[in-house]
């Protein structure tokens, strides 16, 4: 028995995102078409659409964070919304306001969609859960759990370099136990069909069974890179880390950090992906980062696209439920 | 209609919009389709003109008044204007004319490109049920038809005119 998934409404349409999680190939794949006629967007002398006009959109971000907060301002903004940026880390809450509040104390303002980042896993899911049926909730990461828009322009990327994910090997190297960027890609990634998800990581740096997840387990980078067409690099995330999980950053450059030589194992057309933002020396050297198969910075403008469909999808399910206020 | 009757029809627009353009003095026009059936129609009359820019094509569901009402189009084709808009000649080319409010989009649209001379709109079908104050500048044809009734056109190859009743498409503000 599956229960109702709370981010589709009774039409089966997107109303809230918050996991990869209970999302079928389909709403994936249209999510990706919807991006890709954002692209163009970004590109004209006004960038912008009217799409949103008029609604509210509020960025509330418990933890910090530049590139995906900006994203998603900047998608708000070329859907002509208005967006309302709190850092909630800086506000209410160090004075011992919870979440329900600090969610009623916004609805009061009349915001049409949250977006929300939290340390917590559920958090998003928590909003969706208790705000006004007419708000849309977006997670932009929660915790440990799952960061969906983070997996969705990663999927925008590969789709954009090769094609089908049917016959990808797709490598994914670093902090998987902490990761909830590798959590999204793996679901994304398995839902839409990728013939092979490889994990590599150091032990300490992998969930107690990584096998449960749908992927292939590795220890050694240029075993695991062999043969593959997609590099995904994750940020090692020290400020997650607690107990010695890592002897040092320059052992585990030596050991997991993606070199020009190291790349030679993947395919000669691989693409190298990170999330941002990088640490040079520690996940990969300059000399790849940079390097002509680094689509890193791609990524970033795909983000607004993807960011900009996700937004107008489950905005556009507001459409019954506001209807009769 | 079949398909030789709409042959007809595109040449005798063919023939009214370079009057048209005549009598406006507007010289190296470029042409915009909306998508979908506006943009196989513009296909025949940009070849038929010999309008040396590429075609433009436009998909207004970025554009639409009733996006609040019925939510995202799942199927939005990009927007291609592969030229300036500054200063240009536009010929806004869509099958039918009904309520106006797509053309009303189209027009917010391309005015986010820039700010054109001049644009002519040329539909294929104008039919009653305006809710805008929009006039085509040239049209195939102008069927009687009622409310009740929807008129479609097929295509992109061969291109039919196909009358029904209303309800099967209710997406459709032409």
């Amino acid at each position: 028995m599956s229960k109702p998934n709370i981010q589709l409404d009774n039409n089966g349409r997107l109303k809230h995102f918050l996991t990869i999680d209970g999302l079928k190939r389909e709403m994936l794949n249209e999510i990706l078409d919807t991006a890709e006629s954002f692209t163009g967007v970004s590109e004209r002398v006004v960038k912008k659409v009217p799409l949103l006009r008029g609604k509210t959109i509020c960025n509330l971000f418990f933890e910090n964070s530049t590139r995906t907060r900006t994203t998603f301002e900047v998608a708000a903004k070329r859907l002509s919304a208005d967006v309302l940026n709190l850092n909630v880390s800086t506000s209410s809450t160090t004075k011992g306001e919870t979440l329900l509040d600090t969610l009623r104390n916004l609805e009061a303002m009349h915001v049409d969609m949250f977006v929300i980042r939290h340390s917590d896993s559920g958090a998003a899911h928590f909003f969706a859960t208790h705000s006004a049926p007419h708000i849309s909730v977006i997670n932009a990461g929660d915790g440990q759990h799952a960061h969906p828009t983070q997996a969705m322009l990663d999927m925008f990327t590969i789709r954009r370099h090769k094609g089908e994910f049917t016959g990808l090997r797709v490598a994914i190297v670093g902090d998987i136990l902490h990761s909830r960027v590798a959590r999204s890609q793996i679901l994304a990634l398995n839902t839409l069909g990728t013939s092979e998800v490889r994990v590599i990581a150091p032990r300490t740096l992998l969930p107690s069974d990584p096998r449960t997840m749908g992927v292939h387990v590795f220890h050694d980078l240029e075993e695991g890179i062999k043969d593959v067409d997609v590099i995904i690099m994750l940020r090692l995330q020290k400020e997650r880390m607690t107990g010695a999980l890592l002897p040092s950053e320059h052992e585990y450059f030596q050991l997991y950090g993606l070199t020009e030589k190291r790349l030679r194992a993947a395919k000669p057309d691989v693409i190298v992906m990170h999330p941002g933002p990088i640490n040079r020396g520690v996940e990969m050297d300059s000399q790849v980062a940079d390097g002509p198969r680094s689509v890193i910075l791609q990524q970033v403008s795909f983000g607004i696209a993807v960011r900009m469909a996700v937004m107008s999808m489950t905005m556009g399910t507001q459409a019954q439920g506001a209807a009769g206020r | 209609m079949q398909s030789e009757a709409i042959d007809g029809l595109i040449t005798e627009m063919v023939q009214a919009i370079k009057t048209r353009l005549e009598v406006q003095q507007a010289t190296d026009p470029v042409m915009i389709g909306i998508h979908t059936g506006g943009v196989w129609l513009a296909e025949r009359l940009h070849k038929l003109l010999h309008i040396e820019q590429p075609l433009g094509t436009l998909d207004i569901s970025f554009y639409r008044d009733d996006f609040t009402r019925i939510g995202m189009n799942p199927k939005v084709k990009p927007s291609q204007i592969p030229f300036e808009v500054e200063d240009r000649h536009i010929i806004l080319v869509d099958d039918v004319l009904q309520t106006g409010r797509t053309i009303r989009a189209a027009m917010n649209e391309i005015f986010d490109y820039g700010r054109p001379a001049s644009i002519i709109l040329a539909t294929l079908v104008e039919r009653s049920g305006r809710e805008l104050p929009i006039q085509p500048s040239v049209v195939g044809v102008r069927p009687p038809l009622t409310n009740e009734q929807q008129i479609t056109l097929t295509g992109p190859d061969p291109l039919n005119l196909i009358i029904g009743t209303s309800k099967q498409e209710t997406r459709g503000t032409s």
